[in-house]
């Protein structure tokens, strides 16, 4: 069972504010949810790897060649804050 | 029907074509399109005008999906926190389709991030069904289709994670294909599940969804897991006399819609009198296909999504204050409900202690699926199968109760998990809603799998039907 | 010695030879450069970028783990760590965890109490994060600005096990290292920010501190000398020592905790989808044989080759460059000699000067250390020469006749060699007139006068001085 406490945790975790009321909801949409998911508990997956992608490649490479970077003005130009050609973070502490 | 509208542009003309539709478009209650790119594609239209140019797709305008990247031209993923990026390159597949001589001629709406089964979740509002506007047109690639089945665009791209071109296809009564995964190029697709997505066309008949195959499926050292193509057009027209169709049991029965099985079950009958065979086939997994899905979907939204945090690009508050706090209310303003919730859950799943249970978990069950299907591929050339349990419901209806919404998934998440491509195609109405066909095939197996679909296409009307409610 | 002090380290270093960026085409060569200008969609974490690996990174990590003895694993696959910081533009940072690239190596240092064994526990491939530059100190700044031209350097990060018992020892492992990668031609140590040090730190028994983002080996030793230090007084007060992450204060010397355990990151390490497999096994044994000699091999034929002393042959191997000069010089001088002037007199000179060797000319030297070997020069005559070029420029030939510094007339072979070239002058005479070979006369004089010992090389040298003089 997932509490308000670990809906609170995971919010923490994964950086997204949320507010008493969505957590609220989300406690009970997660329950069910992952009510849902526990399904593949019954599956006996002993012995059997994981697909971690579908395509059996391997020693995909590229050289080692510089090509043409974006343009001092094309990296910061979505940028919504600059300064002096940076892109301007919030304090880190 | 591409190809000959090529050679009615070329005799008459690109830009009062593509006036034509913009006109419609600018009054139409399908909000299929988030942004039109009117100047630039006029002008490549008049320039076509002047002096047409030669190419696969030359001088026919092409809608977008918004997760998909253009040079120049916003892309939001429908997504209230990416408002206002423009991305400086093209995908793979847009460059691609520019260097056959296509014009883009907007993005299209979708579900946030493609989180969805309805294009209902969009920061552009929700786009409507063009058979009957109180419904949904699938999702996520809803604009896409719903501008082809309206007659907005001649032809579009979507993407396809968990269904998200097959849906919309379904729903909307048109063609569209979710490739093997590696055909297509991802470079220039913004991640929703990474393992999981490919793009795919969105289009009115078989034959233009292999055209537009022959254009964007190929290998580009920039994805690394893409691989070489095949050859989709030279085969369409051979017949599938002596074809073997696996039926699978399990996508039949509880859940599914009478008049679905029926317009299946009469499809199937179609095929056979086409010289094919049929046999039932067990895909014994799929009822944890489902769960599976959301599981790897979710893990990877975690961390695909982790990138939108205001600084490079998208959105940002006036004031700043630390680091974590400024960066969760970002994304708590930025993004919608459903968003949300798979990030959550996904970061939850991957977290220590859970990622045995819930990430690594999945990713067996994910190789029990795609072993069901190469099983059955040992007996069978494709299997058929219906796209969507149900037709297109109507506008929210489902919106508030995820869980539901996830379950009508159940037959598109069962082949992104195994990688191979599938085709969705009009086979019946519900009322005056459609139902699509699902077609899957080999990994890479594409060309066999549109010569099945346009032998299907060649013998029956339901590609001809047009709505007529836009 | 006895101690209760435990070290271990994780050095980031920057695999700066290759010339393009780990995932990317970006330049490595970005220093003196404005900010955000060595980027692209890839290393800016635009929305739809896609990785592909840099095919030499793999090369150079596959170098180093060989000469830290490490086992090469057969199969090598990349992760996404996920955390949040500004620096990190995808929110995640593509690193390795399970199935690092080498693993199990050691490395043999000169510990407090004689020769140690280091043990490697892996060395892994990552990204570089970009940079971060605090408007003040990191704990009382407004804002943070962000460069992203580091992002995405090829780094390899090096684990040790925690077998450093002082932080003398942990710089000692840091030259030494760094000597090794110099060797390897894949590191150049003078770039800014090119070995970045976490250091993990307790006292036996007691909780680890782990200080983050140490950018020199001063550096390394100062924060670990301040947190022995900080860890003995709260011991000494029955206080128990945190485990925390703490940075490092360049300008005040002292670390400051910034993350406490219960603050502590959930990475969520998950395999990286959008970059395949690594199966280098086969190229191992081609790179195996194309390892140079290092360090230790070279001091070892240094001291029996040359026959210097140990300490000599260390002081001349444990920089690549200066290994390569004095093996220039001593194929023309001698070779004991030259030793003795490069490794005490030349390298405190650069020393000094904070110069590198390749600020003198190695021609140079084998011109001082014959003329000291000859008896020409006095000893304090050589080191003047050597003072002048570094701080004036101009040749050893040069010096001496501007300055007067040849040895006064005690100099039996010079004597001998004025008395000759006066004793021949028809000899000198054919010389000036173009007959080379007229020498020969004056030079058999001069030996017949020295009774053979001098040099004849060095003889016929002087000869021609003296007739050029004369
Ligand atoms: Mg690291
Ligand atoms: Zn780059």
């Amino acid at each position: 069972m997932i509490t308000r406490e670990d809906v609170e945790h995971i919010s923490w975790l994964a950086s997204i504010k949320i507010s008493d009321e969505e957590k609220e909801k989300f406690v009970d949409q997660f329950n069910s949810i992952l009510e849902y998911f526990h399904q593949l508990d019954e599956v006996d997956t002993e012995g059997i790897e994981p697909t971690y992608r579908v395509v059996d490649l391997a020693n995909v490479f590229r050289d080692d060649v510089a090509c043409k970077s974006l343009t001092h003005e094309e990296a910061l130009k979505n940028a919504p804050k600059t300064e002096n050609g940076y892109f301007k973070s919030p304090r880190i502490v | 029907m591409l190809t000959q509208l090529k050679d009615q542009l070329v005799a008459g003309s690109s830009e009062e074509y593509l006036q034509k539709l913009f006109d419609k478009i600018e009054h139409s209650s399908l909000n299929a399109f988030t942004t039109l790119a009117k100047d630039s594609a006029l002008a490549r239209a008049r320039e076509f005008d002047r002096k047409p140019w030669q190419g696969l797709l030359a001088g026919i305008p092409i809608a977008i999906k918004e997760c998909i990247s253009t040079q120049g031209i916003e892309t939001t993923c429908s997504s209230k926190i990416l408002k206002g990026y423009v991305p400086p390159y093209d995908a793979h597949v847009v460059e691609r389709l520019k260097a056959e001589g296509a014009i883009v001629m907007g993005k299209t709406n979708m579900d946030e991030f493609a989180m969805g089964t309805s294009t209902e979740t969009s920061c552009f509002g929700p786009t409507r069904n063009p058979w009957d506007l109180g419904t949904v047109p699938g999702g996520s690639s809803g604009g896409s289709a719903a501008a082809v089945a309206g007659g907005e665009a001649p032809c579009a791209l979507g993407s396809d994670t968990g269904g998200s071109v097959r849906c919309p296809a379904s729903f909307c009564g048109i063609v569209g294909l979710k490739p093997t995964y590696g055909l297509v190029s991802r470079y220039g697709l913004i991640a929703y599940a990474n393992s999981l997505e490919q793009i795919g066309p969105l289009t009115n008949t078989v034959e233009d969804t292999a055209l537009l195959m022959e254009i964007i499926a190929g290998h580009d050292w920039r994805d690394t897991t893409s691989a070489e193509k095949g050859s989709y057009i030279p085969g369409l027209k051979n017949g599938i006399r002596g074809l073997k169709i696996g039926i699978p049991k399990e996508y039949f029965g509880e859940g599914v819609d009478k008049k679905v099985e029926k317009a299946i079950w009469d499809a199937i009958s179609t095929l056979e009198s086409l010289g094919a065979a049929w046999k039932e086939v067990s895909l014994p997994h799929t009822r944890y296909a489902l769960a599976a899905y959301y599981v790897i979907a979710m893990s990877e939204a975690s961390s695909n999504l982790a990138r939108f945090d205001g600084l490079r690009y998208g959105l940002r508050k006036d004031e700043d204050q630390d680091w974590h706090t400024t960066y969760s209310e970002i994304r708590a303003e930025g993004f919608g409900p459903e968003v949300k919730r798979r990030i959550l859950l996904g970061t939850y799943a991957l977290s220590a202690g859970y990622y045995g249970r819930y990430y690594l978990k999945a990713l067996k069950v994910r190789t029990l699926i795609k072993d069901d299907f190469l099983r059955a591929f040992n007996d069978v050339d494709i299997i058929a199968g219906p796209t969507m349990p149900i037709p297109a419901f109507r506008i929210g209806e489902r919106i508030n109760d995820p869980l539901s919404l996830y379950l009508a998934d159940v037959f598109t998440v069962p082949i992104n998990l195994a990688g191979v491509p599938a085709v969705s195609l009009p086979c019946g109405f519900s009322g005056r809603l459609p139902i699509g066909l699902q077609l899957i095939g080999k990994h890479f197996q594409e060309d066999l799998l549109l010569r099945a679909a346009h032998a299907f296409e060649e013998a029956t009307p339901f590609h001809l039907k047009r709505p007529e409610a836009v | 010695m006895e101690t209760d002090v435990i070290i271990g380290l994780e050095i980031h270093v920057q695999l700066n030879k290759l010339n393009s960026k780990m995932f990317c085409g970006c330049s490595t060569n970005y220093h003196n450069s404005e900010p955000n200008s060595h980027t692209c969609p890839v290393c800016l974490g635009l929305p739809g970028s896609l990785p592909v690996l840099n095919k030499k990174a793999v090369e150079y990590g596959i170098r180093v783990g060989l000469a830290l003895d490490c086992k090469i694993e057969e199969q090598t696959l990349f992760y996404r760590k996920n955390y949040y910081y500004p620096d990190l533009p995808k929110g995640f940072q593509i690193s390795q965890y399970d199935y690092p690239l080498a693993t199990g190596g050691h490395l043999l240092i000169k510990g407090d109490d004689g020769e140690r064994q280091i043990r490697i526990t892996r060395a892994h491939m990552e990204e570089d994060p970009g940079r971060l530059i605090h408007a003040g100190t990191i704990d009382k700044a407004k804002y943070t600005m962000v460069d992203y031209n580091r992002c995405g350097m090829p780094l390899l990060e090096v684990v040790t096990e925690p077998d450093l018992r002082s932080p003398k020892e942990a710089r000692v492992f840091l030259d030494k290292l760094r000597s090794i990668l110099e060797y390897l031609d894949v590191f150049d140590g003078n770039l800014e920010g090119s070995m970045r040090v976490d250091a993990n730190i307790s006292l036996a028994g007691g909780d680890r501190a782990e200080v983050k983002n140490i950018s020199s080996h001063k550096g390394v030793e100062k924060a670990l000398s301040y947190e022995i230090t900080r860890q003995r007084n709260l011991k000494r007060r029955n206080i128990k020592v945190v485990q925390e992450t703490r940075h490092f204060d360049e300008l005040r010397n002292i670390t400051v905790s910034i993350r406490s355990k219960e603050q502590a990151h959930d990475y969520r390490y998950y395999p990286e989808a959008d970059l395949v497999p690594i199966r280098v096994a086969t190229w191992v044994p081609a790179i195996k044989a194309s390892l140079p000699e290092l360090p230790d091999a070279k001091r070892d034929r240094f001291r029996e080759q040359y026959g210097m002393t140990d300490d000599h042959a260390k002081a001349l191997t444990s920089d690549i460059k200066v290994a390569n000069f004095y093996e220039l010089v001593a194929a023309r001088a001698a070779p004991k000699l030259a030793a003795v002037w490069v490794a005490n007199v030349l390298k405190g000179e650069l020393n000094y000067r904070s110069l590198a060797v390749d600020s003198f000319k190695p021609d140079h030297m084998v011109e001082i250390v014959n003329m000291l070997d000859s008896g020409r020069i006095a000893e304090d005559a050589a080191v003047q020469i050597i003072r002048t070029i570094l701080d004036k420029g101009g040749s050893p030939g040069q010096i001496v006749s501007d300055l007067g510094l040849t040895r006064a007339g005690d100099d039996a072979v010079l004597r001998a060699v004025r008395e000759a070239v006066a004793e021949s002058v028809v000899a000198v005479e054919d010389f000036r007139g173009g007959n080379e070979r007229a020498l020969n006369y004056v030079i058999g004089l001069v030996m017949k006068k020295t009774k053979g010992r001098a040099d004849p090389a060095e003889v016929h040298r002087l000869v021609v001085e003296e007739v050029e003089r004369t």
